[in-house]
């Protein structure tokens, strides 16, 4: 049930402004891709594109085209609210709702895409999901608490389970880690490893190390130039980019940070 | 330690966990909230209001070189004039209790009605006899009905503002609605008793018809100045302060909530109902208390609307019945406060009133601190 991702000519705009220009990439189903570069350079507004979460944002808007299985989230037929049902997002601070407990964060997503749900399917997707984000162990007792009484690397293993609870097809994932103690940040990247026999995964890290733990393979951002908007310098294997990388750019963005 | 840097102390730390413990929910990252949309901003105390206790804490953190030599004049003068003012405000609420008190009491005293239960009014004569129950009654209805009225329609109001209506069309809107608070009351009585009251026949009518078997519903009078005119004109003055209070709290939904609804696939109500109305729950209530407070003073508008029944008449609960509020009567018997003892009977009901208000206040208090510790 996981996709392939392809973005062609990708120009992405907040209002007047071009943040990101001509984006082409492909990434295969079941696989995890790993999106470096540094700060400002537009790897999170990417990613919101691939989800259509770019356009919640007053004025921001997209030109070009992204292919799920070929078929283009971007046509003027495509809701975009299925569109973000089908593909999961997990954000850099952990959001899950504050008013709801663990139980009702779980299955938010699930209520609103098949309205009435028996107890007994709710309560197994809860178990399952929870177990499927890692934290299945330390919450099955208070399942009726608060959401935002978890710790942090909690809550964002929360916010996981919440995204998955739906099945998507693919799961983003904006620098999930970054808030969170080097424990935490081990115990998602495992997740994100069995995640990935599942879903596929686009992660966005600062982290190389982790980029290059997680990943299978690395697309790395730039800008242009200084008021230039962001673009993808190269996509490749995380070996080869993190080794040999075509680009001279990449290899002192990489050495730079490793050097 | 002096009690001056405990004191610091304990506000600083208090400080300090309220913006770990409660991330997006505390009112300081209600200044953070980001109307642009440029993402979250962490949570930092530079937008917060300053905070006299800063500018001490690390004077009194490193002893050795500050202690309590390091208090800025500033701050010093700037301490002492607000907690002037906090116990300006309180002696101040302590003296028109002090005042409502000593009025009232010889006057309850000499009651010769139960103060609380009974439903006659005659102080004109040599003997008192008073009780508010009608008066309780009449206030508490007509500022519930209004109350009930006003509260979904200014949500409503508030969540076209902020979630639905595009820019162009929101500001005039909001516009208009802030209008509504300029219009003084005496006009609206004007207005509501000339023109609107007379016009709810019609309403009435029909209601009684399908309803009436309900006492709340049973047509008692045909003159217009009936509770139920009365409650509608009181929700339309209340209006504005109960939609701009619910627009300030939605529009302030941290967008990570927002974004976490988005991001499950929710439809734009979907949205609203995962993170705006939750967040703004307690903001509502609050504006909604608040509204009630206004509603339960509301004098001349009142005063205007409602026919007072003949005094004897058997007591009805009715929507569809005139009455008299603590403040009507009051105000209707503004001609007669020549005797001490006569007037204190309007004072009790002055004071009955004013406690009446305060409780509605200190529940909305308590309402509001409730959510907030579980939100
Ligand atoms: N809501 C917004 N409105 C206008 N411009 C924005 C908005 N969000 C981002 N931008 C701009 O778009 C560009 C790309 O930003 P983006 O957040 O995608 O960078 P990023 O690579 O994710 O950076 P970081 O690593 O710091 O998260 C930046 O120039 C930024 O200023
Ligand atoms: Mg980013």
């Amino acid at each position: 049930m996981a996709k392939r991702i392809e973005a062609k000519n990708l120009n992405i705009y907040y209002s007047k402004f071009l943040a990101v220009s001509e984006v082409n990439f492909t990434i295969a189903p079941r696989s995890v891709t790993a999106f470096i570069g540094p700060s400002g350079c537009g790897k999170s507004t990417v990613l919101r594109t691939i989800n259509r979460m770019h356009e919640v944002i007053a004025g921001a808007h997209v030109q070009g085209d992204v292919l799920l299985d070929g078929e283009n989230i971007y046509g003027s037929a495509v809701d975009p609210v299925d569109v973000r049902r089908t593909i999961g997002m997990v954000f850099q601070r952990p959001n899950p709702f504050p008013t709801m407990s663990i139980y009702d964060n779980v299955v938010a997503g699930l209520k609103l895409q098949s309205g009435r749900i028996k107890k007994v399917e709710l309560d197994d997707t809860v178990e399952k999901s929870l177990r499927g984000a890692n934290l299945w162990e330390e919450v099955k007792d208070r399942l009726g608490k608060p959401g935002a009484g978890l710790s942090g690397g909690q809550q964002q293993r929360l916010c996981i389970a919440r995204a998955i609870a739906v099945e998507p097809q693919v799961l983003l994932m904006d620098e999930p880690c970054s808030a969170l103690d080097p424990i935490s940040t081990l115990a998602i990247e495992d997740l994100i490893q069995s995640l990935k026999e599942k879903y596929t995964i686009v992660i966005v890290t600062h982290n190389m190390q982790q980029a290059a733990r997680v990943s299978e393979r690395t697309a790395f951002f730039n800008l242009a130039g200084v008021g230039k908007p962001g673009q993808l310098v190269e996509i490749d294997d995380t070996q080869k980019i993190f080794s040999n990388p075509s680009e001279q750019r990449t290899e002192d963005y990489i050495s730079g940070r490793f050097g | 330690m002096t009690d001056q840097e405990s004191r610091d102390r304990e506000h600083a730390r208090a400080r300090a966990e309220r913006e770990a413990t409660h991330g997006s929910d505390t009112p300081d990252d209600y200044a953070n909230a980001d109307p642009n949309g440029v993402g979250p901003i962490p949570s930092s105390s530079a937008l917060t209001t300053p905070d006299p206790a800063d500018a001490t804490i690390s004077g009194s953190g490193v002893g050795a070189f500050g202690g309590r030599g390091k208090v800025r004049i500033g701050d010093k003068v700037f301490r002492y004039l607000t907690a002037g003012a906090g116990m300006f405000v309180c002696i101040l609420i302590t003296l028109v209790a002090v005042f409502l008190l000593a009025k009232a009491i010889p006057s309850i005293a000499n009651d010769k009605v139960n103060f609380f239960t009974s439903r006659t009014w005659l102080v004109s004569g040599s003997t008192l006899q008073f009780g508010i129950v009608d008066l309780l009654w009449t206030t508490v209805l007509s500022s519930v009905f209004a109350m009930l009225l006003a509260v979904p329609v200014a949500i409503g109001i508030a969540l076209f503002i902020t979630q639905y209506a595009p820019r162009q069309l929101a500001r005039p809107v909001a516009f208009v609605v802030d209008l509504l608070a300029a219009i003084p009351s005496i006009v609206y009585g004007v207005f509501g008793i000339t023109v609107f009251a007379p016009k709810l026949h019609g309403i009435i009518d029909f209601l009684n018809r399908y309803l009436g078997w309900i006492p709340l519903f049973k047509k008692q009078i045909s003159d217009p100045g009936t509770v139920f005119a009365g409650g509608i004109i009181l929700a339309i003055m209340i209006l504005p302060i109960i939609t701009a209070i619910a627009r300030e709290v939605f529009e302030r939904t941290p967008r990570e909530n927002v974004e976490a609804a988005w991001a499950l696939g929710a439809t734009r109500w979907e949205m609203v109902r995962l993170s705006v109305l939750p967040y703004g729950k307690p903001g509502v209530i609050s504006g909604a208390m608040l509204g009630l407070g206004r509603a339960l003073g509301e004098t001349i508008a009142i005063t205007l609307i409602l026919v007072a029944p003949p005094s004897g008449a058997p007591f009805s609960p009715s929507l569809f019945y005139g009455g008299e509020t603590f403040a009507s009567k009051i105000a209707n018997a503004a001609a007669e406060f020549n005797n001490p003892t006569q007037t204190g009977a309007y004072i009790a009901a002055g004071l009955v009133l004013f406690v009446l208000t305060f409780a509605v206040n200190a529940a909305a208090r308590i309402v509001v601190n409730r959510r907030r510790e579980f939100s």
